[in-house]
């Protein structure tokens, strides 16, 4: 345990891992690589066995199958204390019964390192706490409870450090802000973070790279902006942000495109940006891509024609409109206000468009409202 | 301006009730309290420092504020008091050797069964203490079947029995106690939280150490409560020495006792327990100080 933090850097690779809680299959055959010095996340519905993951990773569950290995040591079936692994829990599980500096401290007391002291106070600096040291963890506030939890994790330098839902417990604007002190820390101290999440926009603030994970498995992976603009399925596409998903079928294909047909009206995708293999398929298309225009005004692009407004809510910086098509389906959609757009009231006719290359296309075997009924666990 | 007005004296009235309400709610308890602890500890303490009627009968004692009697009184009883303290002491650590794995075991890996063995802690109470402690007697006794197993595997020789002994009394003290012990000590395992010792665990203390730096540390609370309620009543106790010792192992509690009751010394009697309350109070503070558990409580 003492050579904890001296050997074994690297990427951390997951291969082939399964947990199973008797029937219940948390994770399923997972493969994973995480790159050194980055800051991941793993991001899903709550059940999705996000948290399954990281507690392998730490060592806190045995996994049922498959191997977990940081650079070229096997840590499989090493305990939680053989690890180069340091945890930041859901609700922090600070000792209570000890001093902010005796919590940070414990890690380096345990390995056994020299220089106590100095460490504990430059991390305490860092999370710019160090007034604090001598506070026992509840005479202090959440936010400083979550630095100090922080700090105790770090001041080990691990090779790893995973963050369960470190945010979880935070109110908004406290969440805000140390989501963008997370992301400096990291910068500043240059370990990989792992950060479990089931809240989509603080994933992708402070990840490079985000593992999107539903039912045991990863859905998608890739960076925030990728993840974001292609989605690569109705999984994907609803549960980061909001997506228009309507069914249609391709009618011609070029080189570089197809032609879909969507209930009688032609739209066009790229096909880097289908994953659909058969001729059904998803078009898929984000609310704030479209903009939406009286019938008879000139609009180019992808243009859906028909839709009548059934809803306006003002939201500040942007309004959105809830369109009723034709074929009954009802698309979002967000407009700048920037005085681009006509006043629009519920019942005025409006047509649809956007650029072709926003859109993209998904599997029509795909269930549209896969991840938008997902209920915020927080 | 009426309505007003009206409205201000039912604020006050109700203010006024809210006011009183606490000392309301505290006065049952403080009559109890006065009545049947603070009169008679009064009582008692004149009681303590009477003398005998000269040439009256047996029994009948004259206030004299006689402090002497403190001093005569502790020179009976000096071998008792040491027995006393050091029996309760024993038996004190013995129930926290046993309830330690056992609260340990009940609060983290009992699982299904917490609640069953909890009720199999607290089922001796449903017989009294004394039936208890009479069959304590029977068990240690010949008939019984822990001394033949002892002798057969030679653990204690073929002539020595267990009854009438300090040992009968002690691990009698221990039995009747360990609820006492059992129960606080599951109650602050029970609260700790188990993330707290996966934290211990990912920040490289192994099992044996995270049970020294983070689970008894926090355990803490109940090791003191638990040892208080062992220790004060097994110092007072005299049941155990009455039924299962013998004339060499009485405790203060039965030199009390006989002094009261059967040679009608009442003033040795109220001194003796005036020294015993003051010891106990004297030795658990000191014990909650160096302890230091106030701020986890």
């Amino acid at each position: 345990m003492a050579d904890a933090s001296s050997s074994s850097h690297g990427d951390l690779k997951l291969t082939r891992v399964s947990k199973a809680f008797g029937d219940f299959t948390a994770v399923d055959d997972l493969t994973l690589t995480i790159p050194e010095g980055s800051f991941f996340a793993l991001l899903g519905p709550s059940g999705c066995g996000k948290t399954t993951t990281l507690r392998m990773i730490a060592g806190l569950e045995e996994p049922t199958a498959g191997s977990i290995y940081i650079g070229d040591t096997d840590i499989t079936t090493k305990k939680p204390y053989q690890r180069p692994v340091n945890t930041v829990f859901q609700n922090y599980a600070l000792f209570p019964h000890l001093s902010i500096y005796e919590n940070v401290a414990f890690g380096l007391r345990r390995r056994g390192v020299k220089d106590v002291k100095e460490q504990v106070e430059k991390v305490l600096k860092l999370v710019e706490l160090p007034h604090l040291a001598d506070r026992k963890p509840t005479q202090l506030s959440g936010g400083q409870q979550q630095r100090i939890a922080l700090a105790r994790a770090i001041v080990n330098r691990p090779a790893l450090l995973l963050l369960d839902e470190p945010l979880g417990a935070l109110d908004l604007k406290l969440r805000r802000q140390m989501q963008i002190e997370l992301k400096w820390i990291q910068t500043e101290v240059g370990l990989t973070f792992v950060h479990v999440t089931h809240d989509q926009e603080e994933a992708m603030t402070m990840a490079d790279t985000i593992a999107v994970m539903n039912e045991g498995r990863i859905e998608q992976m890739g960076s925030p902006a990728e993840l974001y603009e292609s989605p690569r399925t109705a999984f994907v596409a609803n549960f980061l942000g909001q997506s228009n998903l309507i069914r249609g079928e391709v009618s011609s294909s070029d080189a570089d495109r197809s032609v879909v047909e969507v209930h009688g009206q032609k739209i066009a995708v790229l096909k880097s940006r289908n994953t659909a293999e058969g001729k059904s398929i998803l078009i898929g298309i984000r609310p704030e891509k479209i903009r939406i225009t009286l019938p008879g005004d000139p609009c180019i692009g992808n243009v859906l024609t028909g839709g009548i407004v059934s809803d306006v809510s003002f939201v500040g910086v942007s309004t959105q409109y809830v369109v009723e098509m034709p074929w009954k389906q009802d698309l979002m959609v967000f407009e700048q206000n920037d005085g681009g757009t006509p006043t629009l009231r519920p019942g005025d006719p409006v047509s649809l468009s956007w650029n072709p290359p926003f859109t993209f296309g998904l599997d029509g075997s795909e269930d549209v409202n896969a991840g938008s009924e997902v209920d915020d666990p927080a | 301006m009426a309505f007003l007005q009206s409205a201000v004296t039912r604020a006050g009235s109700f203010t006024g009730k809210k006011g009183r309400l606490p000392y309301l709610l505290l006065l049952p308890g403080m009559l109890w309290l006065f009545t049947f602890f603070v009169l008679p500890i009064i009582n008692l303490a004149g009681t303590s420092t009477q003398t005998p009627v000269v040439g009256g009968d047996v029994g009948q004692y004259v206030q004299t504020f006689r402090l002497a009697n403190y001093i005569d009184a502790f020179n009976v009883a000096r071998p008792q008091f040491a027995r006393s303290f050091i029996y309760a002491f024993l038996a004190t650590i013995l129930a926290l050797a046993i309830s330690y794995p056992l609260a340990y075991a009940i609060a983290f890996r009992a699982g299904k069964l917490k609640n069953l063995l909890l009720v199999l802690v607290v089922a001796p109470f449903f017989t009294s203490f004394l039936l208890r402690t009479v069959a304590w007697k029977q068990i240690l006794g010949e008939q019984g079947f822990v001394v033949p197993t002892l002798r057969s595997l030679h653990i204690i020789g073929q002539n020595t029995s267990l009854t009438a002994s300090a040992l009968a009394v002690v691990t009698g003290m221990t039995y009747n106690f360990l609820p006492f012990m059992t129960l606080p000590l599951y109650a602050s395992l029970e609260r700790i939280d188990p993330r707290t010792l996966e934290a211990s665990n990912d920040l490289y203390a192994n099992g044996i150490t995270t049970f020294r730096k983070v689970t008894f540390p926090l355990s803490m609370p109940g090791v003191v409560a638990g040892t208080l309620l062992t220790f004060i009543p097994a110092a007072g106790d005299y049941v155990n020495a009455a039924i299962l010792g013998n004339p060499n192992t009485t405790m203060i509690g039965n030199v009390i006792d006989s002094r009261f009751f059967n040679i009608v010394d009442y003033p040795t009697a109220a001194a003796l327990s005036f020294m015993l309350m003051a010891a106990i109070l004297i030795l658990v503070t000191i014990y909650i100080r160096k302890s230091g558990t106030d701020e986890l409580v």
